[in-house]
């Protein structure tokens, strides 16, 4: 009995994490009225100086966005959102125009810094060129000049259409269109910055690029919109980061990921979603609405979803391949922790056309506290894409009796050729395993966080090192601090 | 002549195997196949037996003096040809016993004799599995499921004494094999030799050539069959390493 | 989705048909069953027909099935001549009391339609039942049907014509089988049948359930089933499914299990235009174990549906789930397992898999097993695979003088043995997997007599052997 109140305390333990990333920098900001209309996109699209084009596409999404209807088959419970309480432009005001680090915010650096994102290349250890975005814009992107050596195109999304605009013209919507589903509308409509990345033909791109999302100001919404093309016989390794200050109100984040891949081209994109969980009564935090696609358009292409989903109150989220090209893989690598009254219904789509085409899916989900953590994720076979094959691994692990763990596979196949193997367990961990830690001097909490972190190294393993080892830290916080 | 291969060209997902291999035995005689590594044997038992995906892009395999290049895998097996796999698939839910009692009468079948009654088969059986020292019930167990590695070795023997094959292609049969499951291997196939069979042995090392005698040992590297000779020859190789056979005919 | 014509056409018969035909005779029922009339109704006006649209109805396209200008029978059939003069039906060395319905009615002679037997046991038409045990009509009936998900449970409450009675009193073991045959012999024809089944404390009962045509007629045969499993009792339950290419068959099984009951089912489809299996069960006592079995072999353009719903309600059962299937040709088929384990149902051990074999690149196949989960000592695991036969086995067999056809039988009757093998009336099994090898071979369609005793003679098949002595 003892035994078990020990385990009750160390899970208490485990559901009273704080959150770290939960100040509010004090930055002056240039935001727009709250409410949706057509006259904030319009407002939005003159404060970014837009070309008509890119207006029209807003227009046309706000439009369809007007005609549907918020999705409900995820198992998600929140209050409605009133779409008209959000600030949907919010901006650090800018003195003048930036030309080197020395002209940023100071109170801008000092935030970054504290989150532990260095914007001076020269402090920075592992070589990532970071793209900072802060509510609605970038701030800052570093190792610009290594960058343009090879000729890698790594800027934020507003100066893309500046200065590419016939790149963006090309692929902005044609992977995740406006009509996609809701929030891809909303986004469609309203976004404000992201990260523009292109990797011309046979280039390896020598560092991790980064961007990392802050949502800084009460009451907005944060709408990016990230676009990845990487051409013939390409190489990038891609990490997004992201967190929120504490605050009572949800705030909603709606954002969209494109990523197209060429022949032969490679593109691993990494999260680490650390935004804000709301407290340990559920009140507060991010709903978390995003849509991320990657398109293999080429043979042997090849697009890797990792991601580590730590924060949060809601995550309605599915990284997903089109496995156009022949030969083209989609990987997909989760780890989901879910605790206090967190709710996470998150997965992948695997859409296999092309012949020969081959996708893994492993997801870890852990549950704890009063918290709901669902996988969701389809494998469809079109009825051309013949000897394809997929492999789907779903393991949930529940911390506690309050939590629940769910599986929402979805398997269609129209290929006679095809394998598709789904295998999914859910467990707790068990007496023996935390008894043989014990013997062997492990504390009860300690042990727990070894085997969580056991649980997912197949996941973490696939993280960039350095990123690695933050998520690994991620893990033990969102768990409570001294598990790890 | 039993078995006479010309000029074979063999090529997987069009990548050429074998490149131009010529070869031939003779009722009664074994012969060894010796060879690094990726050098195509397992190929040529393949290619032989009609695996699919095998492609022959050139030459003749004249079994019995006909052409055997388009015969199904089946044919060729009634016709004669075994091969004990170097990797013996577990097939989950076929029983064993079925599974050779329905070989042995498609043989049968094949060679327009009646169906083996369930007695006589029983008796058969029951002799074949001492040969192998096959102690255990066949009876409720899938084929070659749950079978540790010897006893995988062992049961290709077995269906080999059950089949009386006249060509039977042994691949790396002693490959994972204990010492003494070898010697119940081999001393299987020295009691089944006779002067109407043909044995083909491929195999990396010359161990198993102690209990088995070839009357000739082949070198086969890159797809082709590069010295021939007598069961010297497999102690040469054993002394000198394959790098010997590399070294002259690396380009 | 908007109503089609055809849809808006068959409701309103439906419609009118309750209130013409089954609303006068309401106050001649049961109270309680005509309390569930009347609510199913009214959730059918409302809600109408299930569609491709609704979540769990995406997979199947009922549009065909409500093209056909269906009718209702009205009347019983007269009983003239005894069942195995239109369909024979039997099953060697197996002893079975054989229970009839035809075109929705309870098919027997008057003195034979509702039986007491010596040991307590009650079989017989569910329409006279009700009124000679209202006791037993108050206390189980609707009670596992009322939530409805959909339509058809609806219908089958509310404009049900007859179906089957089954009641066995505590402590009664049940030695041979009830074997319910259900018939359609007039085109074009939906029926509505209900069945009740209630098992006592410690008993024990057999229950096999056939779904057959006798000619290639159209029509819709909509069950629903309730079946109550008292503590320690234990059901064996089969469904054998053998109808047309015409046929639209729906059935909705609910299963209420109380402590240490036992549920072992088998749901065989090996024949149907349209096969829709529902199958709910309430696992209420502690203690308790469902193994549910199902396999489906079918080709042209068929369709299945396997839905199946295991409600983990209290701590420390247990439950198994295995469906496997062959399809063919241009068939389609839809397999979605849904394991819910409740808060605090602690100690569930719920495994549920799901295989698929497509013989050819026309048919297709939707699977989803999903798991629910609010407890945390639990053991849950899920499966699926699609694929087609390991071209590995293929060539060893082949090698061994094996012809494709006959290595491909092999291992299709491999595949399908796991479920085969557990049906534990041997006489049933023998039959099964006989049905099952001249499946496999396309011998077997529907021809005019049953297909467990069918009047071609099968071609042995040479992999028969009295293993017993090896």
């Amino acid at each position: 009995m003892s035994d078990n109140n020990d385990r009750n305390q160390v899970i208490n333990e485990l559901t009273t994490s704080e959150y770290k990333y939960g100040f509010v920098s004090d930055i002056e900001t240039d935001q727009a009225p709250k409410g949706l209309s057509e006259k904030t996109i319009q407002f939005i699209s003159a404060k970014k100086n837009e070309p008509e084009w890119l207006l029209e596409f807003r227009l046309k999404a706000y439009r369809h966005w007007l005609t549907v209807k918020e999705p409900d088959w995820a198992l998600l419970h929140h209050p409605p959102i009133d779409y008209q309480d959000i600030i949907y432009y919010s901006a650090p005001k800018a003195k003048k125009k930036l030309q080197n680090l020395d002209e940023v915010d100071p109170d801008l650096i000092d935030t970054f810094n504290k989150l532990g994102i260095s914007l001076e290349e020269q402090k920075h250890l592992s070589g990532i060129a970071v793209d900072a975005v802060i509510d609605s814009v970038s701030v800052k992107t570093t190792f610009q000049e290594t960058l343009a050596k090879h000729d890698i195109i790594f800027c934020s999304f507003s100066d893309a259409v500046k200065h590419h605009p016939d790149l963006v013209k090309k692929y902005l919507g044609k992977v995740v269109p406006y009509t996609d589903n809701y929030f891809a509308a909303l986004n469609s409509a309203v976004f404000s910055d992201g990260s523009f990345c292109y990797i011309p033909k046979g280039v390896r791109c020598p560092i991790e690029l980064s961007t990392y999302f802050r949502i800084n100001a009460a009451n907005t919404g944060q709408f990016e919109r990230t676009l990845l093309i990487a051409c013939e016989g390409s190489y990038v390794s891609y990490l997004e980061g992201c967190t929120a200050p504490m605050r009572d109100k949800n705030q909603l984040h709606a954002a969209i990921v494109e990523i197209f891949t060429m022949d032969n081209a490679e593109v691993k994109y990494s999260t680490v979603q650390n935004w804000y969980p709301g407290n340990k009564e559920g009140k507060g935090g991010i709903y978390n609405f995003v849509t991320k696609r990657g398109l293999c358009k080429g043979h042997h292409s090849k697009i890797s979803w990792t991601q580590v989903e730590t924060g949060s109150a809601i995550t309605w989220k599915y990284p997903s391949c089109i496995l156009k090209g022949d030969f083209s893989v989609g990987e997909f690598y989760s780890v989901a922790v879910t605790n206090n009254y967190q709710q996470a219904d998150t997965g992948t789509k695997m859409i296999h056309l092309g012949k020969n085409t081959k996708s893994t899916i492993i997801s870890k989900g852990i549950s704890a506290g009063k918290s709901n953590n669902s996988y969701r994720g389809m494998v469809r076979i079109s009825k051309n894409a013949d000897n394809a094959r997929n492999f789907s691994q779903c393991d949930s692990l529940l911390l506690g009796n309050q939590c629940g763990a769910h599986t929402f596979p979805y398997i269609k196949s129209g290929n006679d050729t095809a394998i598709i193997e789904h295998e999914a367990t859910t467990s707790k961990i068990s007496d023996d395993q935390l008894f043989y830690c014990q013997q062997r001097c492990i504390g009860k909490e300690k042990a727990i966080g070894l085997i969580v972190n056991g649980y997912a190294k197949q996941v973490l393993n696939k993280l960039p090192m350095e990123y690695a080892m933050e998520a690994r830290k991620l893990l033990a916080i969102t768990l409570e601090g001294s598990v790890g | 002549m039993l078995l006479n291969i010309n000029n074979l060209h063999v090529s997987i997902n069009e990548k050429e195997i074998i490149k131009g291999l010529n070869f031939s035995v003779n009722k009664g005689e074994v012969h060894a196949i010796m060879g690094p590594n990726g050098t195509g044997k397992s190929t040529l038992a393949a290619a032989v037996t009609g695996r699919e995906g095998y492609e022959v892009t050139k030459g003749e395999i004249i079994y019995k003096g006909q052409i055997i290049n388009d015969w199904q895998p089946d044919k060729r097996a009634n016709e004669g040809i075994f091969l004990s796999f170097q990797y013996p698939i577990e097939i989950p839910g076929v029983n064993m016993i079925n599974f050779m009692r329905t070989a042995v009468n498609a043989q049968r079948e094949y060679k327009g004799l009646p169906a083996m009654s369930a007695s006589e088969f029983l008796k058969k059986t029951e002799k074949e599995k001492k040969l192998v020292e096959i102690n255990s019930k066949l009876t409720n167990r899938s084929v070659n499921e749950g079978f540790s590695g010897g006893e995988k070795k062992k049961n290709e023997i077995f269906q080999m004494a059950m089949l009386e094959p006249q060509l039977a292609i042994l691949d790396e049969t002693d490959s994972g094999l204990d010492i003494d499951a070898l010697k119940v291997v081999a001393k299987g196939v020295n009691k089944l030799r006779s002067k109407n069979n043909a044995f083909i042995i491929i195999t990396h090392y010359q161990r198993l050539l102690d209990y088995i005698e070839p009357d000739f040992v082949h070198v086969m590297y890159n797809g082709r069959i590069v010295k021939s000779g007598g069961k010297g020859l497999a102690h040469e190789l054993e002394e000198h390493g394959y790098d010997w056979i590399k070294k002259q005919f690396d380009d | 989705m908007e109503t089609t014509k055809t849809t808006y056409i068959l409701k309103k018969n439906l419609t009118d048909y309750y209130y013409s035909v089954v609303a006068p005779h309401l106050k001649k029922e049961n109270h309680k069953v005509a309390e569930l009339r009347k609510t199913a109704m009214e959730y059918f006006v409302e809600v109408g027909f299930p569609h491709t649209t609704m979540e769990h109805w995406r997979g199947t396209n009922l549009q065909e099935v409500y093209n056909q200008n269906l009718k209702i029978k009205t009347e019983a059939e007269v009983y003239n001549k005894t069942l195995s003069d239109i369909f024979l039906c039997e099953v060697h060395g197996f002893d079975t009391r054989v229970i009839s319905v035809l075109n929705g009615f309870f098919y027997a002679p008057e003195n034979k339609q509702l039986v007491t037997f010596e040991n307590g046991v009650v079989a017989g038409s569910l329409a006279r039942a009700q009124n000679v045990f209202p006791q037993l009509f108050e206390k189980y009936f609707g009670l596992l049907t009322r939530n409805y998900r959909h339509a058809f449970t609806a219908l089958g409450d509310a404009l049900f014509t007859d179906g089957v009675f089954v009641y066995v009193p505590d402590n009664v073991r049940v030695e041979n089988t009830f074997q319910l045959i259900k018939i359609l012999n007039l085109p074009q024809l939906a029926t509505n049948t209900r069945n009740l089944i209630i098992l006592g404390k410690n008993s024990k009962l057999t229950f096999l359930h056939c779904d057959d045509s006798i000619n290639h007629q159209s029509g819709l045969s909509n069950t629903v089933s309730e079946f109550f499993i008292g503590e320690n009792a234990e059901l064996k339950l089969y469904k054998l499914q053998n109808l047309n290419d015409e046929s639209a068959l729906i059935n909705n099984t609910f299963i209420k299990q109380e402590r240490n009951s036992l549920l072992n089912m088998n749901v065989l489809s090996f024949n149907g235009g349209l096969i829709r299996n529902e199958i709910t069960v309430n696992l209420d006592g502690e203690g308790a174990s469902a193994n549910i079995l199902g396999l489906y072999l079918l080709d042209k353009c068929q369709h299945i549906d396997n839905q199946a719903y295991i409600y983990h309600n209290v701590p420390q059962c247990q439950s198994n789930e295995l469906f496997k299937g062959i399809l063919d040709d241009e068939a389609t088929g839809v397999f979605n397992g849904s394991i819910y384990v409740a808060r605090n149902a602690q100690q569930t051990k719920a495994f549920q898999r799901n295989n698929n074999i497509l013989m050819k690149p026309t048919a297709h196949i939707d699977t989803m097993p999903f798991l629910e989960i609010y407890a945390d000592d639990v053991k849950c695991s899920h499966g699926a695979t699609v694929g087609q036969l390991n071209t590995e086995a293929l060539f060893y067999m082949r090698q061994r003088g094996i012809s494709f056809d006959d290595a491909r039988l092999l291992l299709l009757y491999a595949f399908v043995a796991e479920v085969a093998d557990k049906i534990d009336i041997v006489a049933l099994r023998i039959s099964i997997e006989d049905m099952i090898k001249r499946r496999l071979r396309g011998e077997l369609s529907i021809c005019d007599r049953c297909v467990l005793h069918c009047s071609q003679p099968a071609k042995p098949m040479e992999i028969e052997i009295d293993l017993s002595k090896i």
